[in-house]
């Protein structure tokens, strides 16, 4: 049945026959080693990922299967833009993003009310398991496919061509989403390497490294085959997100499994190089992933938005390269006055605060493209929610320099002000320009007339806002607090508090801070709605502008 | 196409775009870096190099340059610790050789003692007896007048210095009860929880065994927990006829305690902190309330 006879009886082997030959025994191979696997499982977390595994290779083994005797279409595709994974990937945005915002809302009333840390959930649903499926869901499923639905949409139009590589986007967008599923039911299951933002164990981080090699040739690729004589530059900040992310994510995760049939590893590097490298890794997954590719999608998504053209581009490149030279040294100062020696706190210190900077050029430049368009903001909700983004990243990119200075960092490390820094910049600025995004591409890629409502955008912006403002407020008195109240000394030098005095303290702040996340996700479950709504109600428009067309 | 490079609010201001156009209407305007971005971005830099000139920062082969100011946070630490230490030499050495029983006397004394001692506790003891001292189940309470070993100063410091239970400590108190269910009937353990929870002044669950519950108590409980249940503080056997209980006073959890016993261990003290320290958190203890 693989290969197919002609009328006249002649056995042709096609070129999809022997793709399909070799799809067939992979996925037949991978099969049976999940079988053998999930037989010898060492740890439930691990069995319970072959079976996943095992069950997710023969469905697709089937389905090929299936298909190999059907007739390949010949329709002409290179023409037309290849937005079907990306409606794909701005449903998974949606998704991932309502179930991050979610359980961070859990997490953060377990921290106020111990007790829903329930003794029948002990092991899968306390805030120790909880937690790192709360970072990874909103930074990599929800950060992570908005970079991915956006960044695909960016390279196409702006290099005036279809996704290289045909199915390949499409096995990178359901390889991250599977990659995804195995990460977050491994942290309830106990598979963690204990990294932070780095928690997924050795088979997970392997299959990461195929799907994101994968990502970089489908946009790499598309980018050589453009038909525009520049690259645009949010193609630069795309491009270096990606393949500084390859690099981190393998050198943080060199690791050596204890079993080829279990979850657990041993990192390779040695005590307070893990820590360096960790803290490199962690670092620089704030600069290339939340700071550089997010910045990718304002610089196409806030020029398109307000139909104004960048504001420099001299300003673009300047800050581009200083951004991207600079903020890989500047992971020391997550670990000032720790077993990391002086010489490389001071230097991911100075680092720190010469990013400010370069930073901000990412800022001015977004929001000085607005100029001679300010009206917008009080007619356009998107623009207004893109403009409170670089708002929120101007004021987080500010407020980590100062806090990698020792002095500050001597108050304000292991409090809550690091927390509120984080989602200062992880709510305001990349969910708020990911909803700008989002709310910019849905009538585009749906081909409707419009948002089905703006009120509800506006709606969706207040709420949002003023959940960011109670989360950051609330956490900078916490921190701040818990920050005096640990180095609180009496006239002997003895400390006054203990850590559960601390704790005890900031009880109303940490109610504050969850009613902040309720506000924050129910702005993102009206924008579901309205994406939805968008889809099914609004009619559709006549013209279709998916097709490739080089603007010059 | 349209023309990107004369459309009035490019003349308005003064520059035109690169000439370029991605995606019909995507262009980028050609104005110099913004002055006062460049010359903050200079002066971070110029204070980038005098920082690491000042600090130790560039990594040599064996080391890394020592910086002008001779900073390091490892000394800084130190100088600090030095300095709490010195100031406070002196009362440490009188705290040391005072008798136990006349530190309180002291006012100067007693004063210090009560502050260190609250650091000392807050530090090591709250995790267990919690931050108020209130204790929690299996944890006793410091406030009250119920104690196990001795509420005096010089019980309470024995026991901090040596601890209950641990095999750490030669000199640690030492006591065991029982598991009762090797030795009593169901039936007997039944009875005998009913006397004692009478005997506390609790409702007793079944007044009929109450009786029957007094001869098993005088036979197997007595010799340790004493003939009227007032407990001993010379065995750690603690007094059953007061309303103060270590793991719950409830039916349920005395017919636990009686069938399988109970273990509390706590560690010793001495040779983790110092003498000053042990003897400051004592009289921090022995005046939180219930101090014999």
């Amino acid at each position: 049945m693989f290969a197919r006879r002609s009328k006249l009886g002649v056995r042709i082997l096609r070129g999809t026959d022997m793709a399909n030959y070799i799809k067939l025994t992979v996925l037949g191979l991978v099969v049976l080693f999940a079988m053998l696997g999930a037989s010898f499982a060492r740890d439930l977390a691990y069995q319970a990922h072959m079976i996943l595994i095992m069950i997710v290779a023969a469905g697709l083994f089937l389905w090929i299967l299936r298909k190999t005797d059907e007739p390949v279409s010949a329709v002409d595709l290179s023409h037309e833009y290849n937005d079907g994974v990306i409606r794909a990937g701005v449903i998974a945005t949606a998704f991932w993003g309502v179930i991050g915002f979610l359980v961070g809302v859990v997490i953060a009333f377990q921290l106020a009310f111990p007790v829903l840390n329930f003794e029948w959930a002990q092991g899968y649903a306390n805030f120790g398991r909880l937690r790192p499926l709360h970072t990874s869901a909103v930074i990599f499923a929800f950060g992570g496919n908005a970079l991915l639905c956006c960044s695909f949409y960016i390279v196409q139009r702006t290099s005036a061509a279809r996704l290289w590589g045909g199915n390949l986007a499409w096995f990178v967008f359901w390889g991250y989403q599977f990659f995804i599923v195995l990460a977050a039911t491994g942290y309830l299951l106990g598979g963690t390497q204990s990294k932070e933002y780095a928690e997924p164990e050795w088979y997970v981080d392997l299959w990461l490294t195929v799907v994101w090699v994968a990502y970089l040739a489908v946009f790499l690729g598309t980018i050589v085959k453009r038909r525009e004589p520049h690259i645009y530059v949010a193609n630069w900040f795309l491009l270096s997100f990606i393949v500084t992310v390859a690099m981190l994510h393998v050198v943080n995760n060199l690791t050596i499994p204890v079993s080829i049939w279990g979850s657990k590893s041993v990192i390779i590097w040695p005590g307070v190089q893990d820590a360096m490298v960790q803290w490199w890794y962690g670092h620089n997954a704030v600069g290339f992933f939340l700071t550089a590719g997010f910045l990718g999608m304002m610089y196409y998504y806030i020029p398109k938005q307000a139909q104004r053209p960048v504001f420099s581009y001299k300003l673009s490149i300047i800050h581009f390269w200083a951004l991207i030279f600079i903020y890989i040294w500047a992971g020391p100062h997550h670990l000032h006055y720790t077993a990391l020696p002086d010489w490389a706190s001071t230097l991911g210190m100075v680092f720190s605060v010469v990013l400010w900077m370069p930073s901000w050029g990412g800022m001015i430049n977004g929001l000085m493209t607005l100029s001679g368009a300010w009206d917008k903001l009080r007619t356009d909700p998107i623009i207004r929610m893109m403009v409170i983004s670089l708002a929120f990243y101007g004021m987080s990119t500010f407020e980590g320099p100062m806090m990698s200075i020792r002095a500050v960092n001597s108050l304000s490390h292991y409090t809550d002000w690091t927390i509120g820094h984080v989602h200062s910049g992880a709510l305001g600025w990349n969910g708020m320009i990911t909803f700008g995004c989002l709310y910019y591409m849905v009538p585009l890629l749906w081909k409707r007339e419009r948002l089905y409502s703006l009120e509800l955008v506006s709606w969706h912006f207040w709420l949002a806002t003023i959940g960011i403002v109670l989360y950051a407020a609330s956490m900078w008195v916490t921190g701040i607090m818990e920050g005096l109240m640990w180095r609180e000394v009496d006239a002997n030098g003895f400390l006054v508090n203990s850590f559960a005095d601390t704790v005890s303290a900031k009880f109303p702040m940490y109610v504050v801070r969850g009613l902040g996340g309720v506000l924050y996700l129910a702005g993102a479950f009206i924008m579901c709605y309205n994406i939805w709504k968008t889809i099914r109600v609004v009619p559709e428009k006549e013209k279709s502008f998916s097709t490739a067309i080089p603007a010059e | 196409m349209m023309d990107h490079t004369t459309s009035s609010e490019e003349k308005e201001k003064g520059v035109g775009t690169t000439g370029h156009v991605w995606d019909e209407d995507l262009q980028e305007f050609n104005n110099p870096l913004p002055r006062w971005w460049l010359w903050t971005f200079y002066a971070t830099i110029l204070w980038g190099i005098g920082y690491t000139i000042a600090y130790p920062a560039w990594p040599l082969i064996n080391d890394s340059t020592a910086g002008l100011l001779g900073y390091s946070t490892r000394a800084e630490v130190a100088a600090d610790i030095e300095a709490v230490e010195t100031s406070n030499k002196s009362i440490n050495e009188r705290l040391e050789s005072v008798d136990l029983v006349d530190i309180e006397a002291d006012d100067e004394l007693s004063a210090y003692a009560i502050s260190a001692g609250g650091a000392v506790y807050q530090t090591w003891c709250a995790q267990c007896h919690g931050s108020g001292a209130a204790g929690a189940v299996g944890y006793p309470n410091l406030l009250d007048d119920d104690w196990l070993w001795g509420g005096d100063i010089e019980s309470i410091h024995y026991t901090i210095s040596h601890g209950i239970r641990n095999e750490s400590d030669d000199d640690a108190h030492f006591s065991q009860m029982p598991a009762f269910n090797e030795l009593l009937e169901e039936e007997e353990i039944v009875q005998v929880v009913n006397y004692v929870q009478a005997l506390s002044g609790n409702a007793a669950n079944d007044l009929t065994r109450v009786e029957l519950g007094e001869v098993v108590y005088q036979e197997n409980c007595a010799s340790c927990h004493g003939d009227t249940g007032e407990g001993d503080v010379y065995q750690g056997a603690p007094n059953i006829a007061d309303a103060i209980w270590l793991y719950g006073g409830d039916y349920e959890t005395l017919i636990e305690t009686v069938s399988y016993s109970r273990y509390g261990v706590m560690p010793p003290w001495i040779g983790r902190i110092s003498e000053s320290k042990i003897r400051a958190v004592s009289v921090y203890v022995h005046q939180l309330g219930g101090g014999e």
